[in-house]
């Protein structure tokens, strides 16, 4: 390659002529001024790695193995069993506990329905409380994956409800909605999913693989019944609270960052035990069943009382139903 | 530099070009950081801010999403208003490329350059304020296509990744590729960059439609859930950008005596004016629906304009936001913002702000509130939010002041040294 040496000269004529006003070791002859702005430039990566160095404390949280992982319908039985013995002794690592996590499949056949009598429920919330314990809930904050909705009388609109009651229940002129994640045939929040962390099992069930899920938030904003709960934080939880018995895809105590919302408390259910929050119920609101078994109790209910589902001009097709006596 | 051109077309043969392109790179980076005492001051000052929103960040993924102050109820804040916005900035660059490729206006031609160098620090800041909003960016892989597990095509949220992408390597080969040849003192061979010229239009009009579907197509939150917001993205898109680009040449002129003709910035404003017509028409049509049928619907405005059950968190925002572009689309028909002088300044920064606030905080956060089971819960920005952002802008001017150095060094032929001196070379 030939460069012409005219146009070099010409070029630092020009250049002499255009500077401002400069430091004094702006005027160095460039190789100078190339050590200078070397030396500028380490300077500055030097501040960066200093600015990012709380990212150190990633690589003690996130062990390889773990930020390899693939999702998990690509995972073998074989990898599942070593993510899940890695995820069990780094849980007795951080929290003090002995678990156990296993990964019930889907029954063939089977779609879970749960439906809820709004004439026996009385807002006393008992479901929250045994969902933030059967599922490992962050105990800093009160969460639960259920909020119960104290609505008056005379008014479906939820606008005329509030979650936030700390009174005595029921009170005469209310009525009392719990509302959780409500499994949609359709779901928004599975469609919006940048990443497929989320998706529809077959019996129905809409689930989140904790350590696939990047955190963007954008199935809580998709999602229009407020179903969806993010990790802001570490979950806290005394290690003699911690419940020991884990599903991958359901209680297991979830990694700060991700999104996590109800799941029929699949770990309980595909074993043929109902969910905790059915269980823990005083006033037998709830119902729990096999919406595909003609003779189920929940179809009993579908055909034979007025049933209604929420927001279902959106067409999400909840397998959730509400009705009244 | 004419002369100039003639000579060195026959001294360089092609396949050397290819091969000296990254030092081509090299050099430019060279030249884009000399510079005067300002200069330099301008640099620091950007680097320091850059990096106290790097620490800012690095302490949010260290400790939690929980140092910002979104919640379950607002679940998207200012980084996600501020990854809107800057969306619309990419996409408004277009505004230069439209009149000089479509009308074939000679002097836009000359400046066009400049819309593409806005577009690709404002695509770098985007894509940065969805990073950061990202509560596992240590899984980022899981978004590439091939290594991760992308949902194509379904979620917009993939889209509007491949989208930007795409749209940043566009304008990187389109700059970069006019650049090297004006450097090289060749004629670009149209082969190489009109295409993508074009495809750069369509794809600036698109990664703005993309972004607005991201938030239109969840019927979960009526708000949101309007088929006006797409052209409204875009007509506010066509007025934050054209203002921006504007912005940008009169610094140029001020700083390096790049000096742009006066007809390219006579053109801008034309645009804008139509532009932000558009947008206000759209928007009194959009608030007239929401408040006239009142409802679920309206129940986000009324908070976001007026207040509800005693939260009033984002009024004082909307009416600045309104205030800004009401005077700002003013003073842009007066006859006044045709000319050099400050009302064209003060009506660019005016509806640039406005138009940040009305699609950031007055757009992304009224669609949370209330929430979906009609909860109340407000929101305004931490400082680690703030940090962030302010070093994500930092960050951008950073970069868009390189590219611009590049380009006004190239473009004026006022380097020192002469092209690729390397052992090749034989010096
Ligand atoms: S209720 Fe919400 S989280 Fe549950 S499946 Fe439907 S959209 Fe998804
Ligand atoms: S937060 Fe997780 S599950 Fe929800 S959309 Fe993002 S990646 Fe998917």
């Amino acid at each position: 390659m030939t460069v012409d040496n005219a146009d070099d000269s010409s070029r630092d004529e020009r250049a002499g002529t255009s500077s401002g006003p400069t430091l004094p070791i702006l005027n160095q002859p460039s190789s100078r001024r190339t050590a200078l702005k070397a030396a500028g430039a380490a300077l500055g990566l030097a501040a960066f790695g200093k600015a990012v160095s709380p990212l150190w404390s990633i690589p003690e949280n996130v062990s390889v193995d773990e930020f390899l992982q693939q999702h998990y319908k690509e995972l073998t039985d074989d990898e599942k069993r070593r993510v899940f013995e890695r995820l069990e002794a780094e849980t007795q690592r951080q929290y003090g506990k002995d678990v156990t996590i296993s990964d019930p499949p889907p029954i063939p056949g089977v779609r879970f329905g749960y439906a809820i009598n709004l004439s026996k429920c009385n807002g006393n919330g008992a479901c929250m409380e045994a969902c933030n314990q059967e599922n490992n809930h962050h105990r800093g904050v009160d969460q639960s994956y259920i909020r119960v909705l104290e609505m008056t009388k005379g008014s479906m609109d939820m606008e005329h409800g509030t979650t936030s009651y700390d009174h005595s229940v029921p009170q005469e002129d209310k009525f009392y909605m719990p509302v959780q994640c409500q499994q949609c045939e359709n779901p928004p929040c599975v469609t919006a999913c940048p990443v497929e962390a989320t998706w529809r099992e077959d019996d129905g069930i809409v689930v989140v693989d904790y350590n696939w899920c990047i955190g963007c938030r954008y199935c809580e904003a998709a999602c229009p019944y407020h179903a969806r709960r993010f990790n802001w934080e570490p979950p806290e939880i005394p290690a003699d609270e911690v419940n020991p018995d884990q599903g991958y895809l359901s209680n297991r105590i979830r990694p700060q960052g991700t999104m996590e919302k109800c799941h029929f408390c699949l770990h309980r259910t595909r074993e043929g035990r109902l969910p905790a929050c059915l269980e823990a119920c005083p006033t037998g609101a709830r119902l729990f069943g096999d919406l595909n078994d003609p003779d189920s109790d929940i179809n009993w209910v579908l055909q034979n009382k007025r049933v209604f589902v929420l927001k279902e001009e959106l067409g999400t097709q909840p397998n959730f139903f509400y009705f009244f006596d | 530099m004419p002369s100039m051109t003639a000579q060195k077309q026959t001294s360089l043969a092609s396949p050397d070009a290819i091969r000296s392109y990254p030092r081509f790179l090299w050099w430019g980076l060279g030249e884009a950081t000399n510079g005067g005492l300002g200069f330099y001051v301008w640099m620091f000052v950007l680097t320091a801010i850059s990096l106290v929103g790097a620490n800012a960040w690095a302490h949010q993924v260290a400790e939690g999403m929980i140092v910002t102050n979104m919640t379950d109820h607002v679940s998207w804040g200012l980084y996600i208003a501020n990854f809107t916005f800057c969306v619309g900035l990419a996409a408004g660059g277009v505004m230069m490329v439209i009149p000089a490729y479509l009308y074939d206006d000679e002097e836009m031609h000359k400046v066009v350059i400049i819309g593409e160098a806005v577009a690709i620090a404002a695509i770098v800041m985007s894509t940065l304020s969805v990073v950061v909003d990202l509560g596992r960016p240590d899984r980022f892989w899981h978004l590439i296509p091939l290594i991760g597990r992308v949902n194509w095509p379904v979620s917009m949220l993939t889209w509007d990744v491949i989208v930007l992408n795409g749209y940043l390597l566009i304008n990187l080969h389109i700059v970069g590729y006019l650049l090297y040849m004006r450097y090289l003192g060749r004629k670009p061979n149209p082969k190489w960059y009109v295409p993508f010229v074009f495809l750069s239009i369509i794809w600036a009009i698109s990664i703005h439609t993309v972004t607005a579907f991201l938030y239109c197509g969840l019927g979960g939150r009526p708000f949101w859930n309007t088929a006006l917001l797409a052209p409204r993205f875009l007509a506010s898109a066509f007025v934050s950008g054209p203002a921006f680009i504007i912005l940008v040449m009169r610094i140029l002129r001020l700083t390096t005596g790049y000096a742009a003709p006066p007809g390219p910035a006579r053109t801008l404003i034309q645009i804008i004016r139509v532009a932000m017509t558009i947008n206000l028409v759209m928007l009194a049509s959009e608030i007239f629906t929401l408040f006239y049928t009142g409802g679920a619907h309206g129940a986000s405005a009324q908070y976001l304009y007026f207040g509800s059950h005693g939260h009033y968190g984002l009024v004082p925002w909307i009416w600045t936001a309104t205030a800004f572009n009401l005077v700002g689309t003013a003073l842009f028909f007066m006859p006044a913002a045709l000319e050099r002088g400050s009302i064209r300044i003060a009506a660019c920064l005016l509806c640039i702000a406005g138009i940040w606030i009305e699609k950031g905080m007055g757009l992304i956060i009224p669609g949370f509130i209330p929430s979906t089971l009609h909860e109340i819960v407000e929101y305004s920005p931490s400082l680690v939010e703030w940090k962030v952002t302010a070093g994500i802008w930092a960050f951008g001017f950073l970069l868009l002041t390189v590219l611009l150095k590049l380009i006004a060094t190239v473009f004026t032929g006022d380097y020192e040294a002469g092209p690729i001196r390397g052992p090749s070379s034989g010096q």
